[in-house]
This record gives structure tokens, sequence and C-alpha cells, in this order.
């Protein structure tokens, strides 16, 4: 399970930044959620994974005996996946909003700002 | 000491601009809460900053929780000072906001969604909880996206694009990074991170985190071979929103690494040696990149680039009196930078133009504001009595006694290149003829303002130039401070014991 979870995590990472480096705006939009994704399970990963044991401590005990699920990095996950929720949403309205704007999808043509002037 | 002051200013800031979305459409009432709410919000940094220096680091632990498991936050004194000036700066631009961000902008949010971007900065200084700096980054980079885009013009957007992507992937890399720490240390707290690390055997994994932490920050704050989105996007909002990305913004960054190289990781030779290499380049492509360029909110821009630069120079050189310097450009170039385009979004208020070719004249019919903007301009010289100067000594101090020399010529060409670059503006703009430049139509020129929003234009301009006529001239004072930075920063013992009570025994 682990090594499949390493082999996703790199092709996320991968395929993120290949998206990520195309000039159309809607491949950049799905590099910066894949590379968001990639992120996500490598916290999944490096957390170690226990299957089926819950960290809730039993009713006649006071301390875990057994080993337990870290629950640290899945709350990690669950505020990054709602953080970049928002982003993606702020990021889909700015491309939509950059297309009518500048009237192409094309980032090499998003170049009026860096000129000299 | 646990207290629940620390928590004012953040706090302050969240409910303000709550209140403000209230009056979403009567942009009146926005600027007026805006600027009272500041004053109150500056008011409570300087209780925090006041109590920090009497009694030392004090933190709060969220939900009682007690650290390292749950978050913490820490105000040490380099956490309240940055807080008091984001608190000043925010108040100045406030003002300026008030005066000069027309309704269009205003009905869309600009003055919550301010006050929601001091929020994000205040909780990147005082948060002592690895992730839970991830989660204010996140807060700065989306209330700062909104505050790039409102209005929608065509320079704006596109520029936002870029900003956009770069600074998330910014963040995909620091949530990386924080993956593998966690992976090795099972902690977020800095302070137990730092118990930590400094026990673990793993060294070569560790640095390479620490290296992804870099690109990570480095981003955000700028250096060399990752600035590229800052002097594309920096001009093009109005200039009361270049004012707060250009005095904040970029030190978040430089905030953040040094909190990670001064706290987090023990820095060996490698890592030294690469800090000070993207330094030398950080101040070159700055110095340079301003040289050539025509606009004035660019060539400041560039400028920002070329003085994160000194910055990490102060940082590579580890040692005390490296980071006292550091510490002290950091203070004065926050004020300065803030101020710098300010005045820039002024001279496009009065002219309707930032381009140096085409301004001209600007002493002969402005006299006395000319004198108010040769200060900022002056100070960022570092011409001696002014604020530059005295942060420089540390500098050239520490550079000389651990004979780093080609850091030291490095750091006196960047210097020079920022005297070259104001002269050249100087003449441009205030002394050159001017050429005319067509009147626009539908633009409020400065002139057609009335008296109130004239003064509340230039009151922001004067009240940053008084401080940094304080940092310049009292600065045995803020030399006093940063020494104090520099020594905790120097001597973590007392920001892990503040944060974990003593420290724990260790076992590897």
């Amino acid at each position: 399970m682990e090594i499949l979870l390493a082999v996703i995590t790199g092709l996320l990472y991968g395929a993120g930044v290949y998206m990520i480096l195309r000039r159309s705006l809607v491949k950049l939009i799905i590099g910066l959620i894949l590379l968001g994704n990639g992120a996500n399970i490598l916290i999944f990963l490096v957390g170690r994974i226990v299957k089926g044991k819950p960290p809730i401590i039993p009713e006649d005990s006071s301390t875990i005996l057994d080993t337990y699920a870290d629950p640290v990095p899945q709350a990690l996950i669950l505020t990054a996946i709602v953080i970049s929720f928002g982003l993606q949403a702020f990021a889909i309205v700015l491309i939509k909003r950059a297309y009518k704007v500048v009237k192409t999808d094309d980032l090499d043509q998003m170049n009026t700002t860096d000129e000299y002037a | 000491m646990i207290a629940h002051f620390l928590l004012y200013p953040l706090l302050f800031q969240f409910a303000l601009a709550i209140v403000l979305m209230f009056f979403w459409r009567d942009t009146r009432i926005q600027r007026r809460l805006s600027v009272a709410g500041s004053g109150i919000a500056l008011l409570l940094a300087g209780f925090l900053f006041a109590q920090v220096w009497q009694f030392g680091t004090v933190t709060f632990q969220a939900g009682g929780w007690q650290a390292p498991f749950g978050i913490t936050l820490v105000v040490d004194m380099l956490s309240a000072t940055l807080v008091l000036l984001t608190c000043l700066l925010g108040l100045a631009i406030s003002i300026f906001s008030s005066a000069s961000i027309i309704s269009e902008r205003a009905k869309f949010g600009y003055f919550p969604i301010y006050h929601l971007l001091l929020m994000g900065l205040i909780g990147a200084f005082i948060t002592g909880d690895i992730f839970n700096l991830y989660v204010w980054f996140e807060v700065i980079i989306i209330s700062s996206f909104v505050l790039l885009t409102i209005g929608g013009e065509k320079p704006q957007i596109e520029s936002a694009v870029k900003y956009f992507t770069l600074n998330i992937l910014a963040s995909v890399i620091f949530l990386t990074a924080i993956a593998v720490l966690y992976g090795l240390t099972g902690t977020l707290n800095m302070a137990d991170l730092s118990v930590k690390i400094a026990a673990s055997e793993n060294k070569g994994l560790i640095n390479i985190t620490a290296l992804i932490f870099f690109v990570g920050f480095g981003i955000k704050s700028a250096v060399f071979p990752l600035y590229f989105w800052l002097p594309s996007s920096y001009h093009t909002p109005p200039a009361a929103v270049s004012a707060i990305f250009g005095g904040l913004l970029t030190k978040v960054g430089v905030y953040a690494m040094i909190r990670v190289f001064t706290l987090i990781f023990i820095r060996d030779e490698f890592i030294d040696n690469l800090l000070m290499t993207v330094a030398v380049l950080t101040i070159l492509s700055g110095g340079f990149g301003a040289l050539v360029q025509n606009n004035i909110q660019k060539v400041f821009s560039y400028l920002i680039i070329c003085h994160i630069g000194f910055m990490i120079a102060g940082l590579s050189m580890h040692s005390e009196l490296a980071l006292t310097g550091a510490i002290f450009y950091m203070i004065h170039d926050i004020v300065v930078k803030g101020n710098l385009f300010l005045v820039g979004g002024m001279i496009y208020k009065i002219k309707g133009s930032n381009s140096m070719k085409e301004l001209g004249g600007f002493y002969g019919s402005y006299p006395k504001l000319s004198i108010l903007m040769l200060i900022p301009l002056f100070s960022l010289i570092g011409i001696p009595p002014l604020s530059g100067f005295w942060p420089k000594i540390s500098l050239l101090q520490a550079g000389f006694e651990d004979n780093y020399y080609v850091l030291i010529g490095f750091i006196l060409l960047g210097s020079f290149l920022t005297l070259f670059v104001v002269a050249k503006m100087w003449t441009n703009v205030f002394w050159k003829a001017s050429t005319g430049i067509p009147r626009k139509p539908n633009f409020k020129y400065f002139g057609d303002l009335k008296f109130k929003d004239k003064l509340n234009m230039v009151l922001p301009i004067a009240i940053l130039a008084l401080v940094s006529l304080y940092i310049g001239f009292f600065a045995e004072h803020v030399q006093l401070l940063s020494e104090r930075i520099a020594f905790e920063l120097s001597n973590t013992s007392g920001y892990i014991e503040a944060v974990l009570g003593k420290i724990p025994p260790v076992n590897p």
C-alpha cells in the first residue's frame, strides 16, 4: 500500500509540474490541482498508514496500548483540501475572467505587464 | 506567561472585517470605520509590544491543549515588533485608501478584504505552529488575490494569473516540506521541532527538507531565481494595495525564513553558502532591474527584490550581529517601502502617469510635497542620519568580523545601485522639465479632490516619513530592539521554554 501511494504521489507531482509548464490557462489550473492532491497524499503517506486501528481509547482503559492511526495527518489533509477548494474556485473564476479580458488562453500572450513601459 | 491579550490585534482585525461586511454598499461608513478600526488595532498592537518588551515572550495555547499537542501562538520580540509595524502600516494605508480607492472598487469589498489581509499577516507573525503558518499564508494569499484583481482591469487580471500560479506553487512546496518534516519528527510545533531536530539522526533528509522550505519561502519573499512574479504584478493594482504588498507581503516570506533557519534547522556550511549566494544574486538582479525600468512603481518593485537580498545576506552570515542588521533593515524597509509605493500613487494621482519619461517638473509645481517625498527616498538609500544607514553598519561590521569581504562588496554595490536609481528618479521626476502629459478623461486628478481627501492622501505619507525619521534619528532605540531580537533568535532556549515549559529530556 505504501509503495502504491508513493508511486501515485510521484505521478501526481510529475503530472502537475508538466501541466503547469503547458501554455494553456486551463491546463495550468489542472496542474495546480494535481500538485495539491499530490501534497495531500504525501501527508497521508508520511503519517504512517495503519489499517483498522482508530485512535479511540476503549471504555475500560485510560490509554491506547496498541498501535493506532495518527489522526493529525488526516486533520492536516482536511484543512488543506478545504483551503485548496477555495483557491481553486477563485482560480477558475480568474481564468474565465482572464479569457474574457485578454481574449486568449495562451499564457505567452499575457506578457503586457512584463513589457517595458 | 499565558495571556489572552496577544490575540487582541488578530481578533480585532477579524471582527472589523466582519463588521465592515455589514456595510457592503455603504462605502462612506466603510472608509470611516476602517480608519478608526486601524487606529484601535495600532493601540492594541502597541499594548502587546509594551507587554512583551517588559515581561518577555508570551504564549497562548489554543483551546487549552498543552504544547506540543495543540496550536500554540507565541509572541516574542520579533513577532511583537512585526505586529506593531503591520498595524502601523495598516493605519497609514487605511487612511490613504479612504481617499484614493474609488467607490467602484470599495463596493466590491475592498475594505473587509484589506482587514482580512492584515489579520492574515498578524496571524503569520504570531503563530508558533508550522502548519498554522501555512494556513495563515493561505489567508494572506487569498486576500491578496482579491485585492490584486478587484477592479478587473486588463493588466491586473494578467498579473494576477502569474501572481496566483507562483504563490500557489509556493504553498504546495511549503506543504510538501511540512509533510516530510512531520514524517521525520511527528510534530508540528516549532519549538518542539527545534528540540526534536537537534536530537535527530537523519541529518541528510532534514537538510533536504530545509531546502524545500527555502524554495517555498524563497518564492514568497522573491529571492533570486524565483522573483519574476513580483515586478510583473506589484505595479498593477491601486497604489494603496501595492503599498501593503510591497511593505509587508514579501517580508512575511523573509520572516518565515528567519524563523525557520534560526529556530528549527541547524545550519551547516552548505546552507549558509547557499543563502549567501542567493543574497548576492538577489541584490544584483534587483539593483540592475531597477536601473533599466521606466515606470516608478516597477522601479520600486525591483528595489524590493534588491533589499530582500540585504536581509538574506544578514541571515546568511550566521552571527548575532549580522542578524541584528537584518532585523533592523527589515524594520526600516517595511516603513519605507510602504511609503514609497504611496508616493508613487500620489505622483500618479497628481500627474496621471507613472512613466519617468513623461513626468517632470514636480519640484517646481509642488515643492513642499517634494520635500516630504524626499524623506522616504533618501531613507531608502541610507544617507547618514536617515534610517537606511544604520542597519548597514551592523551588516558590514558582521561581514568584517567573519571575513565575508565579497558579500560586503555586494552589499555596498547594492547600496550604490539604489543611490543611482533614486538619483535618476529624482532628476527625472522632480527636476527635469515636464513634457506635458495629455489629460485623461474620466480620471479624478489630485487637484479635483476635496480638501479632506487631499489631506487623507498626504497624511499617511507624512506619518510614515515621521516614523522613518524616528528610526533614523533615534537609531539607538531601534538598534537596542534589534539586538534584543537577534539575541532571542540566536539563543532559542528562551523561546522553547516559553512554549514547552522546561525543556524535556530527549530520548533519541
